[in-house]
């Protein structure tokens, strides 16, 4: 490997974007691909379904074979409400992978007896999202009820662009927050691209079953391409 | 995910500024029941100090034997290691999975 890939790879690592490096396990050459360039990438097919399922692997290409090794950045979980559901919701994100934060401001709520192991930050969403470094690389989740809190932490979560976000309510309450959020300045764009109600449709009734329902959705949106995703919504 | 291997590969540059010679092995398939996926990577500088595992132990030893030869020549390899063959002495994988393993040089 060429010391200006290594040199690029770890910056573009450090900077959490995923990129691909390309081998010629035949003769060594290697190329590094960003993840905004796949796009324009002749592999493009290949590089993206790798990409998606975040797995190094092997393609051939006009008879030379190629080893893709993917470089994805590990996946946030933000949780805002430290509530009931937050509290199955955030070990089950953990046993799959996700780097996660609970956040609110209630700290009768926010007690590290009620989040054992969990990074928790009783904070307003002013000061403690901030910090978090919130990216596209993000799943993030609004379940306290409480509009003071969660409408602000939505705000956020639209400008940092996160590939999933999610918000607790009803259709009704729902219409509510699209209407307040609207009223902050939110896009319809932005709306569009809030899950709620919250999670895959599965029944799910006590709060443990609603974390797997949210976790099967966070995973959908991760992992499907678009077509399927849409059918899975 | 592949974060872990963050720390390796930023070593693998500062080993480089150095002034050492470095070699990158990576797993680039696997059959059956591999300790590591694709993807799994080792670094080694030329003390013969490596870090990662492409492994997790079992072959590690032979690894950092054929990156020294190529930090050496500078010409890429693949290796490819099966089961163990407690009679004749090999390496391998006990767990009875087949890997292979591209060693380069950096820089």
């Amino acid at each position: 490997m060429k010391l200006e890939i290594l040199k690029e790879l770890n910056a573009e690592r450090a900077a959490r974007r995923p990129v691909i490096i390309v081998t010629d396990t035949a003769n060594g050459e290697q190329r590094l691909v960003k993840a905004k360039d796949i796009a324009a990438d002749p592999l493009r097919a290949e590089l993206s379904k790798q990409l998606r399922m975040g797995k190094s692997g092997n393609v051939e290409v006009a008879g030379n074979k190629l080893f893709l090794n993917v470089y994805a950045p590990t996946a946030k979980l933000v949780i805002i409400g430290a509530v009931h559901i937050s509290q199955a919701l955030a070990p089950l994100a953990r046993s799959l992978d996700y780097d996660v934060t609970v956040v609110d401001p209630r700290t009768a709520f926010a007690s590290p007896e009620r989040f054992p192991d969990v990074p928790l930050v009783a904070e307003w969403p002013d000061v403690a999202l901030p910090p978090l470094n919130v990216d596209h690389y993000t799943a993030f989740v609004a379940v306290t009820h409480d509009p003071k809190i969660d409408d602000p932490a939505l705000l956020h979560a639209f400008d940092r662009d996160c590939f999933y976000i999610g918000a607790l309510g009803s259709r009704k309450t729902h219409a509510k927050r699209a209407e307040r959020l609207r009223a902050q300045g939110a896009k319809d764009s932005d709306i569009a691209r809030i899950h709620a109600p919250i999670g895959l449709d599965i029944g799910a009734v006590s709060p443990s079953e609603i974390a797997v329902a949210i976790m099967a959705e966070i995973t959908a949106q991760l992992r499907l391409p678009p077509k399927e995703k849409e059918e899975a919504a | 995910m592949l974060n872990r291997d963050e720390d390796i590969l930023q070593a693998a540059e500062t080993w480089q500024k150095q002034g050492h010679g470095v070699a990158l092995a990576t797993v680039v398939e696997t059959w059956g029941s591999a300790p590591r996926p694709a993807g799994s990577s080792l670094v080694i500088n030329d003390d013969g100090t490596f870090l990662g595992s492409v492994s997790g132990g079992c072959v590690e030893g032979a690894v950092v034997t054929e990156a020294l030869d190529v930090i050496a020549s500078g010409q890429p390899k693949m290796l490819e290691f099966g089961v163990a063959d407690e009679t004749a002495w090999n390496v391998g994988l006990s767990c009875g999975g087949t890997i292979r393993v591209f060693v380069e040089k950096v820089g």
